[in-house]
């Protein structure tokens, strides 16, 4: 496979995953606020700081309202990470690879964006929310189900993979992140009663409450759902096992020793995390996901560096070549 | 609501290719007319939103610059069908692959001996000022010895009924994709009637290019290595590009993902390293090919190709070059080139042309330019062109000025009275007129699709067919009555 072509693949599983974690984001903060006091200080604000925006954000808006988050989130343009900028990069790398992504993803990805055009495309938010964002979250898991269902387990699988469970990845230990430093015990007696239904939102953003429940019969507690959310094999959300899968299919390429090492000391990092000092502790936390969200950045640096752009000794690719 | 009535229609200034000057559908038609009149009018907009659904989601599109960006639109489509008997068909497909033969024995022979300007068939002066001969093309042999592997032809039907062919497209001609396409959509929308089984099937066109790309690899017994060569997403053609690249099974290239080492061979940066390349199907212009012996400035290209090409090491459809012979003055001698290559009539006739190289003709073209359309040797897109009726005084004189400064560069002819086809309107049905674009395939045997691309003046009473100016499509159904 080209390596352009698979550049262009990565990037639309990354910008697609981004849009649909960014729609279930938005939902769920949405319910979670209904239950919330005034009081908690929290707000529509939070979710610009789990993007990583708010300098732009602030640019742009004089208001942390619902309103100015939504559109922001939902269809500004001018924002890259805004569900109808990321949908509009999945469909240009979509149109570049046309001819080795099946016919009914593009037509899927491309009435998705039609559709969401027509209604927060004018920097208006969307009449229903509710139906807007499960309309999103659905087409894209129709996108999933397509390739899981009808595209051949190529390289273009390969780096569909790659780019999905590194986005994935990176989305969850935002949320760890922000959503913990809120969270983390500071004394303040009046926020308790909410600590666990904050517990619980931070699985729900990830649509990880079912799985959790099953898997930890007891309470939800903050050391129980950073180990969970951080170190489980088995939930898809999870860094763990994002990067567990990521390793399997780097694998499956040529010349995959020096991306598989940064998946591992990433996993590594993951593992070894101490969960009940990192829960008790907001500034630990917030150095450790600093260290994970490094390792993740390498790693999509080795992937670049070994598949995409890796031609500037092309004689010896020849000779390698000739021997094989 | 009322239903369609054939004989309201008012199609009788014009051959039209449906409907009888007295009111009644051609036999071929017969049955797609009374199918559409059973339709009331909320029917047949209910037909026609549905054909624009389906352009939609399935993303057939078209790119046009407007203001320095580029916008994406949906192709623009009309649901009636253009119907031609099986008969008629078989004749002109049998003229069409004469006419391509003859094409790629004249466009070989120009690069080796000359013999038809020694002969004096074509004089030494047309050949001269081709702005398609490529002087770097000389003395070499493809494989099969075929340089224009995919050939477009346009043809147009006069008043009397004749179908002429306009020009042949040897460069590299588009609008395959979009005469497939338009047969999905019109099988999605009109699904009952291709349930009689006399609507000629042409799904084979992929598979048959694919085939004869194939055969030009240099490569014998290895699975050949095939490849289409975009100019990227910014190109008009782009969705065809991407479409032929799907339906083959082969590598979409740039020519940045391309390389040419010391070996003269080409290679493709793949995830797995460099891949050996053996044919490609080049959507590039030739002069943008190869920065080493065309234009240096060119992006687009891959340096080295040309040398490639050169030493056999790879195949190129369509060969550089081919285009010599899509020149609109060498158009008026292809009827010689039939005669001195092949010893036989032209199964298919020109429109009568008048070149203004010669004297005499170009007299008779400036004492009569309110009557013909003038053309440029080496314009495609109908672009550059005068439509003498049409045109004011004022852009008349110009283009006479035009035509004495370089006469060799013009040729005209008659305006003809292009036939219509019923198209489903704002106000209804009415009559626009069309063409029609054939592809034929060229490698070890020639291949003619099963009709061709029916492309449609939108706008009441315009002859310009081109997708970039107001034109559209429709299917194209050649019948077994």
């Amino acid at each position: 496979m080209l390596s352009r072509v698979a550049e262009n693949i990565y990037w639309l599983a990354r910008y697609l995953e981004r849009v649909e974690d960014t729609a279930r984001l938005i939902s769920v903060n949405s319910h979670l606020l209904l239950d919330f006091p005034k009081a908690s200080g929290l707000g529509w604000s939070s979710l610009v700081t789990i993007t990583g925006s708010e300098a732009l954000f602030n640019t742009h808006y004089s208001q942390h309202d619902e309103t100015s988050v939504l559109c922001f989130l939902c269809g500004d343009r001018r924002y890259p990470g805004a569900i109808i900028s990321s949908l509009a990069a999945t469909r240009e790398a979509l149109r570049s690879t046309r001819d080795v992504m099946p016919p009914s993803v593009w037509e899927e990805v491309n009435q998705l964006y039609i559709s969401v055009c027509k209604q927060v495309g004018r920097g208006s938010i969307p009449r229903n929310r509710d139906a807007f964002l499960n309309g999103v979250i659905r087409s894209c898991e129709t996108v999933n189900g397509m390739i899981a269902g009808t595209l051949s387990h190529t390289q273009v699988r390969t780096f569909l993979t790659l780019g999905q469970q590194l986005e994935r990845a990176d989305m969850t230990t935002r949320i760890i992140d922000v959503r913990s430093a809120n969270l983390l015990p500071r004394g303040t007696e009046e926020i308790m009663p909410f600590e666990t239904l904050q517990w619980m939102s931070v699985l729900k953003s990830l649509t990880g409450y079912q799985m959790y429940r099953q898997q930890v019969k007891l309470g939800v507690k903050g050391p129980d759902v950073l180990r969970f959310l951080l170190q489980d094999k088995r939930f898809p959300r999870a860094v763990a096992c994002c990067l567990w899968r990521l390793s399997n299919k780097l694998r499956e390429l040529p010349r995959h020793a020096p991306a598989l090492t940064a998946a591992k000391r990433c996993l590594a990092h993951v593992t070894g995390a101490r969960v009940n000092e990192l829960a008790r502790e907001p500034d630990l936390l917030n150095a450790f996901i600093d260290r994970v969200q490094i390792d993740l950045n390498e790693l999509h640096g080795e992937i670049g560096h070994s598949w995409f752009t890796s031609f500037e000794c092309v004689d010896s690719q020849v000779q390698e070549q000739k021997q094989s | 609501m009322s239903k369609l009535n054939w004989h309201d229609y008012a199609g009788d200034r014009f051959y039209d290719e449906l409907i009888a000057t007295s009111g009644d559908p051609r036999p071929a038609a017969k049955m797609l007319c009374e199918y559409l009149a059973e339709l009331d009018s909320d029917e047949l907009a209910e037909h026609k939103a549905a054909a624009e659904v389906v352009i939609q989601a399935m993303g057939i599109t078209f790119t046009v610059y407007s203001e320095g960006s580029m916008i994406d639109r949906a192709w623009p489509f009309d649901i009636v069908p253009r119907v031609m008997p099986l008969p008629e068909w078989r004749t002109t497909e049998a003229g069409l692959k004469q006419r391509v033969q003859a094409l790629n024995l004249f466009i070989d022979d120009l690069y080796q001996e000359q013999r038809i300007v020694r002969d004096g068939v074509l004089p030494a002066e047309v050949l001269a000022q081709s702005a398609n001969f490529r002087p770097q093309c000389v003395g070499i042999r493809p494989p099969h010895r075929v340089w224009a592997h995919i050939c477009g032809s346009d043809l147009v039907r006069d008043g009397d009924g004749t179908l002429y062919v306009l020009e042949d497209n040897l460069r590299v001609p588009s609008g395959v994709s979009y005469m497939l396409e338009n047969r999905n959509v019109t099988k999605r929308v009109l699904p009952e009637l291709f349930a009689t089984g006399r609507i000629q099937p042409l799904d084979d066109y992929t598979a048959q290019l694919y085939d004869m790309l194939a055969s030009m690899s240099p490569r014998a017994g290895d699975e050949p290595q095939i490849v289409v060569l975009t100019p990227g997403i910014y190109n008009s053609a782009y969705f065809e590009h991407s479409y032929l690249a799907q339906q083959m099974g082969v590598e979409l290239v740039e020519g940045s993902d391309l390389v040419v080492l010391d070996d003269d061979c080409v290679y493709m940066r793949t995830v797995d390293g460099l891949k050996r390349v053996d044919v490609i199907y080049r959507r590039i212009d030739d002069l943008f090919l190869d920065p080493e012996v065309f234009r240096p400035d060119s992006t687009l290209g891959v340096p080295g190709l040309m040398r490639a090409w050169r030493g056999g090491k790879v195949a190129l459809a369509n060969a550089p070059g081919a285009g010599v012979a899509d020149d609109k003055v060498i158009y008026a001698f292809v009827p010689d080139i039939i005669r001195y290559y092949l010893g036989q009539e032209p199964l298919l006739p020109n429109v009568p042309s008048y070149l203004c190289l010669f004297e005499e003709d170009r007299n008779y073209v400036l004492a009569n330019l309110d009557q013909l359309v003038v053309k440029p040797a080496n314009e495609s897109g109908g672009y550059g062109m005068l439509i003498g009726p049409h045109a004011s005084r004022e852009e008349r004189a110009a283009f006479a000025n035009l035509i004495k400064a370089n006469p060799r560069n013009y040729m005209a002819q008659p305006t003809l009275t292009l036939s219509t086809s019923p198209t489903l309107c704002e106000r209804g049905m009415e009559p626009r007129h069309v063409d029609l674009r054939p592809f034929i395939l060229s490698g070890e045997s020639t291949y003619v699709t099963m009709g061709g691309l029916t492309r449609v003046a939108l706008n009441k009473g315009s002859l310009v067919v081109n997708s970039s100016q107001g034109g559209g499509s429709k299917d194209t159904w050649i019948v077994d009555v």
